[in-house]
């Protein structure tokens, strides 16, 4: 991490798999990493509102990313981890399948969304990297938070 | 010295503000000498103290300002013009304190221009003249003022012992005795936290002791507790503070707007004195100036226009504070021409915002809710005042920010009023918990009235009209919902199951039935994420003492979906919306709709209904002509609504039953049709007896029955029994209530309890009558109503000394203590919900009663 100003352009990345596609979300945001415990669910909440948590006295609101992204919802048994995210103030847990390494990534070398990606991807996607043996989709942190309650609703 | 100038920057800017506001006041009411007199000493201190910490270009401009205002003080007229230079010279005073804070030494430059033009003014006033000559006079007047001026105008945190004659030494050694002292704000936030921290703590402690019967940590911990509670309530008072503190500075602006903008333009503010956290104060603070200004420039109309609409020429903006259920609401609201529908909509379509297609679909409240937008601002011309494109969506961030909401009504050529809805503060109440549909939830307990568990036989049962569950409370019905059902939790438990928690919201009462109720905490409220906000159910979460999140359930939100039967939630949100402002008979009524002797629907307002039963037609007997039924050891008569409804011979007949103290009647009916929320709005009146006129209910004509009328049928004497006044002489009232409804069904029971009834459908209809030379005995006042609220026509009523001496009892669908309070101060002998028909006869009895002793 100490290595982040070597290159102005290469940025670090918290990878994560959501049902086996791998993302990238920029190192800075990320707060921690855990294990989602005694999760509330929010009644009326919009569906990819996974529920609510107590992480250290804050009440982090957890986003299941499976559904966010119009992915395939989990099956039940699969135990899920959360990456912690901040935004105005407010916390935030982005539920995935599994956390990876951090990976230096060239921002140059970012390829812009393919045309014919979902609209649910397409909507959060930063841009693609191309990784040796697989795509890696950079996530934009806020437009994944932005969820419009209202429509959901 | 450093201390010195902090002290006197923090001091002389409050001063300032108030000084301010008084001048304001001053060019308002130029004779008031007492005013003036305060500005006066605090220029003057503001002066005396520069003098001593040698600031001298404070020192001279101060001193020119207190030489003119010397001479308004020596009875020389306060022009306009004249008090325009003084605030002038006020704002150059605030810009020199800003520098003086932030270098902390005066800034350079010259104030020669103001200070020219205040001595000009100075000589044009006339009286004998110079700065010189009112010294003397500036000593004594200090020492009068000091008892009752020094401290209304310093917030509470103003040593009292400091105002001394002497003033600049005073403030070089503040002395022993103070009653008050400074403490930053940021010590009062890490408090309020810790205090926090330590209430969860102690409910963690307390979850865990309830596992151990035996535990020696009980009483201990007991103790702990009460201490923890006393704790967090006084810090929790350091931290109110009056709303009154945000609104200081808006007379002066509306002024100066009033001023630039050539419109006359009256700025009320009620409830000033109504107290929130300071952090969310200060949260509100820039949104709320925001809004007058809004209101100022886009809201009102210049003169001649408002001539032209046929309004009076001067503007009014109507700022207003009250609490309502753990929550603050403020309302801004002005009497100009309202949002432009047509172009806030051009604008959304223009900016993309909507298609041009969806956009036809909507209702004008939609429309107007897209000012709430980023960089949404319709003004035409870019003023100086507002219309900058930062607009409405900068003030509903900051709201959002502390869990808050905020709405829009406008009506075209009347009016736009904001309401805001903020939590009282960010803090901690004390909650119920609940189980419902496998989850827990937090119910505030100052909405709980009762906890009830409704079974077959007992008092208390559940019934259901169609698919509507109601529950039958000792003598009223309640509407009922399962908190489950409500939250999309599923069917919830059968309602003889668990228990049913009794809310009250406003005058509003209503059961919702749960599966399990624990036991009672206080929580520490949390806001809601931004995203879940808008799901009224809730409103807010918490952190149990076992470490787990839950909801707390909103009341308003509740008493809201419970409203819409059917359709649930969206009903009540798009009931809730097309509400125009502040018309008493847009809110939403409870009604019974059934079937008596025609297919036509017929309603009556479910408050008024005692119960309704449903008997064998074989119990039914005739007596002198009547039908009667035994009832509970009585006979009760049984009244036909008219001649085409028949009394069944056999099979269950359904009843209205209707009691007043010990007298039970009961109206026939055929059928019991539902029971719906809808606004009562009676659109055509009725001459048949007995029908009030027609409303469309759920979208069918609806004939609305006057309970008044039946009642007598019954009984003769009902009404007139005990309660009628022993005297020949009829003691008269007056009943003022914009809605056609409530008068029509309150005359005939005021004139059946023995009162002559006028009625007036305006206060200021009501003020001409009074002015007409009509006399009344008692008055009895709506509060919502359009031009004079009903705490308005009251003060008015008191200021006037013919009227001044009759009681006046006011009649609110929304009775809190706040409002009943609120009534109190503006006059009201009492105050009685718009059902209560009892309790406003008895209320009625007593003041009349009253004003007969004296």
């Amino acid at each position: 991490m100490r290595n982040k100003t070597d290159n102005i352009n290469t940025g670090e990345y918290v990878t994560a798999t959501i049902d086996g596609q791998l993302f990238g979300l920029p190192i800075l945001r990320v707060q921690d990493v855990f294990m989602p415990e005694r999760v509330t669910r929010v009644p009326l909440a919009p569906p990819e509102i996974a529920g609510v948590l107590n992480m250290r006295g804050r009440i982090v609101t957890l986003i299941d990313m499976r559904r966010r992204l119009g992915l395939r919802p989990r099956e039940s048994d699969t135990a899920a981890m959360a990456i912690g995210v901040e935004t105005r103030g407010e916390s935030y847990g982005l539920l995935i399948d599994a956390v990876g390494e951090v990976l230096k990534l060239d921002d140059n070398a970012r390829e812009q969304n393919p045309v014919n990606l979902s609209p649910e991807l397409a909507r959060v996607s930063a841009g693609i990297h191309r990784l040796e043996e697989q795509l890696l989709m950079v996530l934009d942190v806020d437009r994944v938070l932005d969820i419009d309650a209202r429509a959901a609703a | 010295m450093d201390d010195l100038l902090r002290e006197f920057v923090t001091e002389t800017s409050e001063s300032l503000d108030v000084v301010d506001v008084e001048l304001v006041r001053f060019e308002q009411e130029p004779n008031n000498a007492e005013i003036l007199g305060n500005i006066f000493r605090l220029v003057h201190t503001i002066k005396g103290t520069c003098g001593f910490l040698g600031l001298p270009r404070l020192e001279a401009l101060a001193h020119a300002a207190e030489t003119l205002m010397g001479k308004f003080r020596d009875g020389a007229p306060a022009t306009r013009e004249a008090v325009s230079v003084i605030l002038a010279s006020i704002d150059r005073i605030k810009s020199i304190i800003d520098a003086l804070a932030r270098d902390q030494r005066e800034p350079d430059g010259s104030d020669a221009d103001l200070i020219g033009e205040l001595e000009r003014l100075c000589q044009r006033v006339g009286a004998p003249a110079a700065g010189v000559e009112s010294k003397p006079a500036v000593t004594t007047s200090q020492a009068i003022e000091i008892e009752d001026v020094a401290a209304p105008c310093m917030d509470g945190t103003q040593p009292a012992g400091e105002v001394d004659t002497a003033e600049s030494v005073a403030k070089a050694e503040p002395k022993g005795g103070n009653q008050s002292i400074r403490v930053a704000v940021d010590t009062l936030d890490h408090l309020m936290d810790m205090v926090s921290e330590l209430v969860l703590t102690r409910n963690q402690l307390l979850e865990i002791v309830r596992r151990h019967e035996e535990s020696e940590f009980k009483a201990p911990l007991q103790r702990l507790s009460n201490v923890t509670a006393e704790l967090q309530e006084g810090v929790m008072k350091t931290r109110m503070q009056p709303i009154g503190n945000a609104w200081q500075k808006l007379p002066r602006i509306v002024r100066d707007l009033a001023e630039e903008l050539g419109k006359q333009i009256d700025l009320e503010m009620h409830g000033a004195e109504t107290e929130l956290d300071r952090q969310v104060l200060d949260l509100i603070k820039d949104p709320l100036t925001h809004m007058v200004r809004n209101s100022a420039d886009h809201g009102l109309e210049t003169p001649a226009e408002r001539r032209a609409a046929g309004k009076p020429e001067c503007g009014r903006i109507r700022l207003s504070a009250y609490h309502e259920g753990g929550h603050i609401i403020i309302r801004i609201a002005d009497d100009g021409r309202g949002l432009d529908t047509a172009r806030i909509k051009a604008k959304a379509i223009a900016q993309g915002l909507v298609s041009e297609a969806d956009a036809q679909k909507l209702s004008d409240a939609q429309i107007h809710k897209f000012i709430f937008f980023p960089g949404f601002s319709t003004a035409a011309t870019v003023t100086n005042i507002s219309g900058r494109g930062v607009g409405m969506d900068v003030v509903r961030t900051n709201i959002d920010q502390i869990g808050g909401t905020i709405d829009v009504k406008s009506v075209a050529g009347a009016g736009v009023s904001f309401t805001i809805k903020i939590p009282l503060t960010l803090a901690i109440v004390s909650a119920l918990i609940v189980t419902a549909g496998g989850e827990h939830f937090a119910i505030p307990q100052i909405a709980v009235v009762e906890l009830v568990r409704a079974r077959g036989g007992s008092d208390h049962r559940v019934e259901r009209i169609r698919d509507t569950a109601v529950l039958r409370l000792r003598d009223k019905l309640l509407p009922l919902a399962h908190l489950a059902t409500l939250l999309g939790l599923g069917n919830g438990s059968d309602h003889e199951q668990g228990y049913i928690v009794v809310l009250q919201v406003g005058s509003q009462c209503f059961g919702v039935a749960v599966d399990g109720v624990f036991h009672t905490e206080e929580i520490v409220v949390k806001p809601m994420s931004s995203r879940l906000r808008h799901i009224t159910m809730f409103s807010g979460n918490t952190i149990l003492g076992d470490g787990s999140v839950i909801m707390i359930v909103d009341p308003n939100g509740i008493a809201q979906a419970i409203g819409g039967t059917v359709s649930g939630q969206l009903a009540a949100a798009e009931v809730a919306e097309s509400k125009p402002m502040e018309s008493s008979a847009a809110e939403t009524t409870s009604l019974l709709v059934f079937r008596a002797g025609s297919p036509h629907a017929k309603a009556v307002p479910l408050s008024l209904v005692t119960r309704l039963e449903e008997i064998d037609a074989k119990t039914i007997e005739l007596s002198n002509g009547r039908h009667m039924i035994q009832y509970r050891g009585q006979l009760m008569p049984l009244i036909r609504m008219n001649e085409d409804v028949r009394v069944k011979g056999e099979g269950p007949q359904p009843l209205l039953v209707f009691s007043d103290g010990s007298h039970s009647m009961a109206l026939v009916v055929d059928e019991i049709v539902d029971i719906v929320e809808d606004r009562l709005d009676i659109q055509v009146a009725s001459d048949t007896p007995g029908v009030l006129g027609s409303a469309i209910v759920k979208g069918q004509a609806t004939e609305i029955i006057d309970v008044g009328h039946f009642l007598p049928l019954a009984f003769e004497d009902w009404f007139r029994r005990k309660d009628r006044p022993a005297r020949v002489e009829r003691r008269s009232v007056l009943l003022v209530d914009d809605s056609p409804f409530f008068r029509n069904m309150l005359t005939p029971v005021l004139q059946a309890a023995g009162f002559k009834v006028a009625v007036a459908s305006s206060a200021p209809a009501a003020l001409e009558m009074i002015n007409a030379g009509e006399t009344f005995d008692v008055i009895v006042t709506d509060i919502e109503m359009p031009e004079l609220n009903g705490y308005e026509f009251a003060e008015k009523l008191r200021a006037d000394p013919r009227t001044a001496a009759i009681p006046v009892i006011g009649i609110s669908s929304t009775v809190s203590a706040e409002a009943a309070e609120h009534g109190r101060r503006a006059g009201f002998h009492d105050f009685v919900a718009k059902f209560d028909r009892q309790g406003l006869i008895a209320s009625l009895k007593e003041q009349s009663e009253l004003d007969r002793v004296a």
